[in-house]
């Protein structure tokens, strides 16, 4: 594939760019639309799992003849019924993880490793059967103690979760086995010599608590199995081929006998980008001789499904005077869970990716607890470093009165800088993105007491990965576009304009659909900001071979060659106009389909290469309660570097679903955990995300550096908008407040708490009855 | 034990149905009636995917049991398009990108017509408040309420 | 498992009196189906009383409000006089959960539900409110600070159930209010929550007041020692001080996944201020 492409863009009606309605929209705004839980087979059984009530235990015995004995019972599974896996590292989403860690995290072997491992599971006529069943498998475990905070998890005696983990990355190889998986290290230049230059230096150290990625639809699957050893699965996943990969692997089909479809994904956010229910119920169903259905409950979702790291970050950051900096450096220590796979890497390569420093050393530990195995969640790992960070500079800024954006811009990483991880940049966006927000009238926007305004900068690479689209032109003129990433939020849409303009045929007459794993070739799953920047690179692709190919049929049609026609605007036309050959369009061409050759259609097959990373900026004004420690938002904007914003609503949505999440991350979101290793917030209630009235409009400008290397200059933008939020609202609340949180969330009681320790918590003066509910007027 | 025999009227049509003392009308929607519109996020009454209206109130239906509905009125997001004329929120909803991936799109629906129903002139505070029991992680509410507001100010101007 | 809806008090009351097994009462239900749902209580027999008259009406009652225990938070808000008389008790009810929370959620469920955190509890309290019962032994009535007597643990014998509140007589000057601290803006139980009500004379004297306060207690506290401190003041700055000072020795804490102990106490003070101040704009209004 060329590295550089040229576009179509000299056309009557251009779709990229404009805010059509999206195909799947009436479905979903009618009910109509089904995700996992919304499908049924007939004959369907219950599918229920037992699941560990210990952080940490031995498994001593499972005896399951009670539950399978109970009438209504179909099957039972444990860990007998899954071969044991050798070990082999697999990615999953932008993270890695490992087979032989992959079955037992689906069920539990030798040990349990947090409260909510799967244990066994039933598949059984009824809810209430299925139940019962649970409550008859008897499991003998032998209770070890737990431990969960990742430096405890780090101490020389903490509990042991693995015999053989040995650290990878330190020199001597470790002889004793502990929970720290591994070490790595970036960096460039010379860090000592860097910080011995510097005018300023700043070092802070953080903690962050876990957080779940809180999709609203909980994991679900149905699988229905046959004797010939194929099964058919409906999930909600953000990639059916890794679902049927891992499928096929753990239960030792054939990938070609696993035929998954994705359904409608209520939200996903990197959390399902790995299995959970689908092996148990191709396994159960396999048994039963009947489909199978599973559904998580919410409370099982925050046990048992993958939620981030906690972590605890050091950071020191060496500026001259004038505002360069010097010398950077950081040591990440990450939660992974109950196996190995923390976030660590990104981590350590987004931490001071904005910033163009001589000296630059970032350390990283993925280190294993007794919580449930991480998954990915949004820019995984970018977010808590560069909180971190990104709180560093802001000190550096108020320490050397530099105002806080400008200080970004004198240290921007721009084309050609050398990212501390390793690569060049191409064009990039952040200087435009910090222009953007400092010239918004936000920014200049006077502040009453007790509100302060903060800034931050974030950045996530991005991927490309394999990619299938496959494209039909109907007989009556219509597209069939098929994609293979799930859509989860607007992608259709997004491919649907790029199509049409490929093809030049209206925007309602390309219908896209996501293939299942049996109709489209191999797709990587939807996550790491791919689906928009590699599907639209494959409809390009899949578009110019149907273009070659209606030229190539034109030239036979008017007995010319295919070098004297070309494809412009929707229609093929002779190069030098001619009587005999009058211009036709794809719809024209359609009818003779039969005629020219067959039925037309185009596959782009690819490994999409060059994303390119986006740089985002986010401005937030907060005001604290000094009487309370309540935080309110009270105004947002943010910039992010789009490339090429292919529909601009869902590039907007993208960027405003990701700063609420990250506002929920930094004032209300974490894990509790109680001294029993048990949760404490399995359920929304106390599990606090955001909803409608605790955050304003988010204003979302999108910026547009084209990435070179996409033919439209797309570059994904889901990931990078959570990326600042925790940092901006954390600079902003020192500003309004005079303390720097280090913790998060930042939590009323810790604000308060802090706030108390410097005796600022006065009424503000003049009111007696600021804060209370906002809905009230009084 | 047997099970309770319930006739009610969803969506205008009348229904009848058997189920447990246990079964929520969510339950009953989704597994016995087939409205699968209605989505379980949590059971628990905290997310506001299962929302209808009961009488006319907007209700989780997560937290109203089967047997209680006997003689009742429901309206379900199935309910909500006259035919094939969508309600004015559904179209501003389409038009706003106000909804992502589209599962608590059908509770916001509800509560957002179950708004406008009672007041025509909604400010964004009150918007925001009515709305706080639906709970969104992809959109970060902003093109929710633009797409109510719109639809007020629409409904407004008749 | 049981569903009964009687339609008459003493049906209700002999189904309850003569459960054999676990019995509870259905209002709103959404405390009692979250429950159910995750297996916390298996009952027997739900009896829904919603079809009972008297715990479905609001009516004038010898200058005060009798208000059904199944009358909806929403129901309270529509109904514009209660909620001119009271609107520290509506607010109240109106902050329980959220919109479709208020659509079901009852003021008797909330207390008999018997936790610390119930949102209308404090409004009840503070407003001197009347809990009227029904039992095997026929009906009493108990003031509403008695019915809760710890976490889950309610003065009422088997068989009892709560058939509405009645909200006494309010003198001219009187205004109420309630304030909860939670974490977001809407959906969390309240970590600290204040209700006052109290009444000024002619020339802004408080003359009569009582306080309330819930999450901060193993149940919602009547903390006459509060009152005390702004009768016979104009709740300026010294009363207010004490005001908070009196709500703040009251509290008796837990650490909890929702506040520390030092938090609660802390906002119990603030919070309490803040809703004496509020009470009395509205006395003043009246």
């Amino acid at each position: 594939m060329a590295d550089t492409f040229t576009t179509t863009f000299d056309q009557a009606q251009s779709y990229v760019g404009t805010r059509t309605v999206r195909p799947d929209g009436l479905d979903k705004v009618t009910g109509r639309a089904r995700f996992a839980a919304d499908f049924d087979l007939p004959g369907q059984l219950v599918g229920r799992v037992l699941r560990s009530p210990h952080p940490h235990a031995r498994i001593v015995s499972i005896d399951t003849s009670k539950a399978e004995a109970l009438p209504g019972v179909k099957a039972v599974i444990t860990r007998d019924d899954f071969p044991d896996q050798s070990s082999e590292f697999v990615p999953a989403g932008e993270m890695m993880m490992n087979y032989r860690d992959v079955v037992r995290n689906v069920l539990a072997r030798e040990k349990v490793l947090y409260e909510g491992h799967a244990v066994a599971a039933v598949a059984a006529t009824s809810v209430a059967i299925a139940k019962k069943a649970l409550k008859l498998i008897d499991v003998t475990y032998e209770v070890l103690p737990h431990v969960i905070e990742v430096r405890e998890a780090m101490a020389p005696n903490a509990p042991l979760l693995h015999e053989d983990l040995f650290t990878v990355g330190v020199e001597p190889k470790p002889d004793r086995p502990s929970n720290v998986a591994k070490r790595i290290e970036i960096g460039h230049g010379d860090i000592d010599a860097g910080f011995a230059k510097a005018d300023v230096v700043v070092e802070r150290e953080f903690n962050t608590a876990p957080v779940h990625q809180g999709y609203i639809e909980p994991h679900a699957a149905l699988a229905s199995t046959s004797e010939d050893g194929s099964a058919e699965i409906w999930c909600t996943t953000q990639g059916h081929f890794i679902v049927r990969a891992h499928c096929a692997r753990l239960l030792g089909m054939d990938i070609g006998k696993v035929r998954v479809t994705a359904s409608e994904i209520g939200g996903g956010f990197g959390g399902k980008t790995v299995v959970y229910l689908e092996p148990l119920a191709v396994a159960l169903s396999k048994k039963a001789k009947r489909p199978v259905k599973m559904v998580m409950s919410r409370e099982e979702v925050f046990k048992s499904s993958g939620p981030t790291s906690g972590a605890n970050v050091k950071v020191k950051i060496g500026a001259k005077k004038d505002g360069t900096f010097v010398a950077a450096w950081a040591e990440l220590k990450y939660q992974a869970g109950a196996f190995q796979g923390s976030p660590v890497q990104p981590g350590v390569m987004c931490a001071f990716a904005p910033y163009d420093i001589e000296n630059v050393k970032v350390i990283g530990y993925d280190v294993v607890s007794n919580r449930p195995k991480v998954a990915a969640y949004r820019a995984p790992g970018a977010p808590i470093s560069e909180f971190a960070v990104e709180s560093v500079v802001d000190e550096i800024a108020k320490k050397l009165d530099i105002d806080p954006v400008e200080l970004r811009l004198q240290n921007a990483a721009h084309e050609g800088t050398k990212a501390a991880y390793g690569p060049k940049f191409g064009p990039i966006g952040l200087e435009e993105t910090l222009r953007s927000v400092k010239k918004t009238d936000h920014y200049t926007t006077p502040l009453q007491p007790w509100q302060g305004r903060g800034v931050a900068s974030g950045f996530w690479f991005n991927i490309g990965g394999e990619t299938c689209v496959s494209i039909t032109v109907n007989e009556d003129g219509t597209v069939s576009l098929m994609a293979g990433t799930p859509d989860i939020g607007g992608l259709r849409a997004s491919l649907a304009n790029v199509a049409a303009d490929e093809l030049g045929v209206p925007y309602d007459k390309v219908r896209p659909i996501i293939g299942d794993t049996g109709s489209v070739g191999f797709n990587f799953l939807t996550g790491g900001s791919r689906s928009a920047f590699s599907g639209s690179m494959a409809v390009v692709e899949a578009a110019k071979q149907i273009k070659d190919d209606l030229c190539r049929r034109a030239a036979k049609l008017w007995e010319m060659q295919p070098d004297q026609v070309e494809f412009v605007n929707g229609y093929v036309k002779p190069i030098k106009e001619n009587d005999k050959a009058k211009p036709m369009s794809v719809a024209d061409m359609a009818k003779v389909a039969g005629k020219t050759g067959g039925p037309i259609g185009g596959v782009g097959r690819i490994n999409a290469q060059g994303a390119g990373p986006s740089f985002g900026t986010h401005l937030v004004d907060v005001e604290v309660d000094p009487e309370t420690g309540r935080v309110t938002i009270l105004r947002y904007t943010m910039a992010q570097d789009a490339g090429k914003a292919l529909h601009p609503s869902y590039v907007e949505g993208q960027f405003q679903g990701g700063a609420a999440q990250g506002i929920g991350w930094a004032l209300n979101e974490e894990y509790i955990y109680g001294p029993d290793g048990k949760l404490q917030n399995a359920g929304f209630l106390d599990y606090r995300m955001p909803v409608a009235s605790d955050v304003p409009m988010i204003d979302a400008i999108i910026v547009e550096v084209p990435n070179p290397r996409h033919p439209y200059g797309v570059r994904g933008v889901g990931e990078t908008p959570i990326v600042p939020p925790m940092a901006a609202i954390g600079n902003a609340i020192e500003q309004a407040t005079g303390i720097r949180f280090s913790e998060l969330p930042m939590s009323p009681p810790k604000v308060l708490k802090a706030l108390k320790e410097k005796g600022l918590n006065k009424p503000v003066t003049g009111t007696g009855t600021n804060g209370g509910s906002g809905k009230h007027k009084h | 034990m047997a099970k309770h025999h319930v006739t009610a009227t969803v969506n205008g049509d009348e229904v009848e149905f058997l189920c447990e003392t246990e079964e929520t009308l969510l339950d009953v929607l989704r597994d016995q009636l087939h409205l699968t519109g209605s989505k379980e996020g949590c059971s628990s009454g905290d997310c506001g995917a299962c929302s209808v209206t009961l009488d006319g109130r907007l209700v989780c239906s997560c937290l109203v049991l089967g047997c209680e509905v006997g003689g009742r009125s429901i309206q379900t997001i199935e309910g909500m398009a006259a035919g094939e004329r969508l309600h004015p929120l559904q179209q501003k909803f389409l038009e706003h990108a106000a909804l992502q991936c589209g599962i608590c799109t059908p509770g916001f629906l509800v509560a957002g017509k179950a708004l406008l129903d009672r007041n025509r002139e909604p400010t964004e505070t009150e918007i925001r408040y009515w709305l706080a029991g639906n709970l969104c992680r992809c959109t970060g509410y902003d093109k929710i309420v633009k797409a109510v507001m719109d639809t007020a100010a629409e409904m407004r101007r008749g | 498992m049981r569903y009964e809806a009687p339609e008459s008090l003493d049906t209700a009351v002999a189904l309850l009196a003569g459960a054999k097994g676990d019995a509870r009462v259905l209002a709103g239900g959404t405390d009692l189906l979250v429950q159910m749902r995750s297996d916390v209580v298996e009952p027997e027999l739900i009896v829904d009383i919603k079809k009972v008259p008297e715990t479905r009406a609001i009516a004038k009652e010898n200058g005060g409000w009798r208000v059904g225990a199944a009358v909806t938070g929403a129901e309270l808000r529509e109904h514009s006089e209660v909620r001119a008389t009271w609107p520290g008790v509506v607010e109240a009810a109106n902050l329980i959960g959220s919109t479709q929370i208020q659509g079901r959620a009852t003021m008797g469920g909330n207390l008999c539900n018997g936790s610390p955190a119930a949102d209308s509890v404090p409004a009840l309290i503070a407003a001197g409110a009347i809990a009227a019962v029904a039992g095997p032994k026929g009906r009493r009535e108990i003031p509403v600070e008695d019915v809760m007597i710890g976490p889950r643990k309610l003065s009422l014998a088997k068989g009892e159930f709560l058939v509405s509140f009645f909200l006494p007589p309010r003198p001219k000057g009187s205004g109420d209010a309630y304030l909860r601290f939670i974490p977001r803006t809407e959906m969390d139980i309240a970590v600290v929550g204040a209700g006052v009500n109290l009444t000024v004379d002619g020339s802004g004297v408080v003359t009569a007041a009582r306080v309330s306060l819930g999450a901060v207690a193993a149940k919602v506290l009547l903390v006459p020692d509060a009152a005390q401190a702004i009768v016979g003041s104009r709740l300026d700055a010294p009363a207010q001080e004490r005001l908070e000072a009196a709500a703040r020795a009251a509290c008796r804490p837990i650490d909890d996944k929702r506040g520390t102990v030092e938090f609660r106490t802390q906002v119990a003070g603030v919070l309490t201020r803040r809703a004496a101040l509020i009470a009395l704009e509205r006395a003043r209004g009246h």
